[in-house]
């Protein structure tokens, strides 16, 4: 067979979507998996996959703003936060039905993106980081401060997450939500990506400077690109909320913004798929950290109340071992995987 | 009494401000020489001042013998991190070493949270704990030493630069690495001298934070506010992070006095942002950063 099989030959083929019928066949098969995830796994696995649901959705968002655009924001998780108390705030003491918190929360979170995006737009590389991060202390303080609104740290109380009727108050049922909202933006950042904006946003990543000399608006991508990546952070945010149930100010914090830059550059940056990687491991490494450090707190109960260092020194090395070895992330050691595949037996 | 409050308030907003200061300098050392924007440096600075510690309490070392070993062993720390995780980063994409320096952070604070515990705790006083009186205000002197012992600090260090042989070769690879590679300055050993003295600015500061606050590991989320104190400054101006880090000290202490009663308990932790917000909005590039001239 010849090796161009899997050439690109024409427009029609770059433009796809979805490039082979291999990947149709391994996108049909994880649909089915996914679709029946909660009769086959146990509660656990179901919450974890809720919560990697939630993750790749936020990641997709910051992807958008730091991999596209090349915007780094250390504030993802205010706007997270935004949008998850918008939609807690509606739901506890307005009353409202989650098929208009969520929005809201998404809204909400979108405005501030826009506020914050104007006076960034004069700011580059780190004076944006800490502009940012900056964003980020403002916000968590006064979650944690104006106590009449937010109810500090005893957190909010969310109703039940309730559509047509139907209570999808337990995990495996809100598990459908979050799949498709994840799928959604999974399919609408691609999209995005390849799109007309989603150039002109790559081109302002690069140089900012040329591309405006081709006619691209510096300030309105800009801004779009902060307001497309808060509204999809506030939605993760506002389902984030629905899926815990009760929300407090430390679930948003500055440590959470860090975590979100580690999924997209573990994953590899301004892909769709590195991404969505990046967010599943960085969901699993510290699950995975808890479930071998807990045998050893029971074995050695003098170290347990230390033990909590252990996953962070141990986190801190995976990423760091990580980008040292494979800098580009997941998604470099997926195209390797797919590359032997593709053209074995040669290896090249 | 106004007076005297002010006083006092100014004098310890300058010793928090020195603090900031030497960290915020150990960012500009970092970033000047290898353009790496090293996030552990609040770290670096948390470790010196637990090492300062573990010196004193269990080799009974006098403070000043346990703080010159402390730097000593620092320098050694901050020279292998650089060696053996920084180095192989050069070249990377920005964030990538960021990202890297975010997770030698949190190795740090791991470590330092095994070895020592979550608890506070008391850093031997060096100082006598009678306060200095001076026009009426009370004023903390192990305050007033963090400020002298800065001055001294930042003293030595301009003589450093301005005449050393070493010092003159880190100012030209912060100029241009290449030039001065090309001049025959040996480049990685600058980098690795700018990650040593970063480190001994940030020992500094944390020994001296500990002798007026106390030690835990939560210190790292006050040097983290040097940050803004850089930024304010711009990045890569010296006398900027400076006076930067000692304008965000002095802010915030009045801050949290003069204005709690209208904005709310806990304003002066997120003063030195909110500072931060409005300088950036009219200075893109901090008070003394240089603005950048683009050409494509």
């Amino acid at each position: 067979m010849a090796v161009t099989r899997f050439c690109v030959r024409n427009y029609k083929q770059d433009l796809r979507i979805f490039p082979s019928p291999s990947a149709k066949v391994a996108l049909a098969i994880l649909a089915v998996l996914l679709l029946t995830l909660p009769w086959w796994a146990g509660k656990y696995l179901v919450f974890i996959a809720c919560v990697s649901g939630v993750s790749i959705i936020g990641a997709l968002g910051l992807s958008i703003l730091t991999g596209m655009t090349g915007l780094i924001s250390l504030g993802h998780a205010a706007f997270m936060g935004l949008g998850a108390y918008t939609a807690a705030i509606l739901s506890a003491k307005a009353g409202w039905p989650m098929i208009a918190c969520l929005p809201a929360g998404a809204v909400m979170a979108a405005f501030t993106g826009a506020v914050v995006g104007i006076p960034t737009l004069r700011l580059k590389g780190l004076y944006l980081v800490v502009t940012t991060l900056a964003f980020q202390f403002i916000t968590q303080h006064v979650i944690y401060h104006w106590e009449s609104l937010t109810q500090s740290d005893k957190g909010i109380k969310l109703a039940e997450p309730m559509i047509l009727g139907l209570n999808l108050g337990t995990y495996d049922r809100f598990y459908f939500v979050i799949l498709i909202l994840a799928v959604v933006t999974a399919l609408l950042t691609k999209n995005l990506a390849m799109s007309r904006t989603g150039r002109a946003l790559v081109a302002v990543r690069d140089r900012d400077i040329a591309a405006e000399i081709i006619g691209i608006h510096l300030a309105k991508y800009k801004i779009l690109a902060f307001v497309v990546s808060s509204f999809i952070a506030g939605l993760a945010g506002a389902l984030y909320a629905y899926l815990i149930g009760l929300i407090a100010p430390d679930h948003f914090t500055f440590n959470q913004s860090v975590l979100y830059i580690a999924m997209i550059i573990v994953g590899g940056m301004g892909t769709v798929l590195g991404t969505i990687l990046g967010a599943i491991f960085m969901v699993l490494l510290p699950e995975a950290i808890n479930a071998l450090s807990g045998p050893i707190a029971t074995a050695y109960p003098a170290l347990a109340p230390r033990i909590g260092g252990i996953s962070v020194v141990v986190y801190g090395l995976v990423i760091i071992l990580f980008l040292i070895l494979e800098p580009q992330g997941l998604f470099g050691i997926w195209i390797r995987i797919k590359r032997y595949f593709k053209t074995w037996p040669y290896t090249y | 009494m106004g007076f005297e409050i002010l006083l006092q308030l100014v004098v310890t907003g300058l010793a928090w401000g020195s603090v900031y200061a030497l960290i915020a300098l150990g960012f500009v050392l970092i970033f000047k020489a290898t353009e790496i924007f090293n996030f552990a440096q609040p770290e670096l600075m948390m470790l010196g001042a637990y090492l300062a510690f573990a010196l004193i309490t269990t080799l009974r070392l006098p403070f000043i013998a346990a703080f010159f070993a402390a730097l000593v062993l620092m320098i050694v720390v901050a020279a292998l991190l650089e060696m053996l995780i920084v180095r192989p980063m050069v070249g990377e994409p920005v964030l990538a070493v960021i990202m890297v320096t975010l997770g030698l952070a949190n190795v740090i604070r791991g470590l330092t949270g095994l070895i020592w515990g979550y608890e506070e705790l008391q850093f031997p006083k060096p100082f006598s704990s009678d306060p200095f009186v001076v026009f009426g205000a009370v004023i903390n002197q192990a305050e007033v030493f963090t400020i002298l012992a800065t001055a001294v600090l930042l003293v030595v260090f301009f003589l450093f630069f301005k005449y050393s042989t070493a010092g003159l070769s880190m100012r030209a690879t912060a100029e241009d690495t290449t030039t001065a590679f090309l001049m025959g300055i040996n480049v990685k050993r600058v980098f690795t001298a700018s990650w040593a003295i970063a480190s001994v600015v940030a020992t500094v500061a944390g020994i001296m934070l500990a002798t007026f606050t106390y030690l835990e590991p939560i210190m790292s989320h006050a040097g983290l506010k040097a940050l803004p104190a850089m930024i304010l400054g711009g990045m890569d101006s010296i006398p900027g992070a400076i006076i930067g880090g000692l304008i965000i000290g002095v802010a915030e202490n009045l801050a949290g006095f003069y204005l709690e009663s209208y904005l709310g308990a806990g304003i002066n932790e997120i003063a030195a942002y909110v500072i931060v917000l409005i300088v950036m909005m009219v200075r893109p590039y901090g008070l003394f950063g240089t603005k950048q001239i683009e050409r494509v």
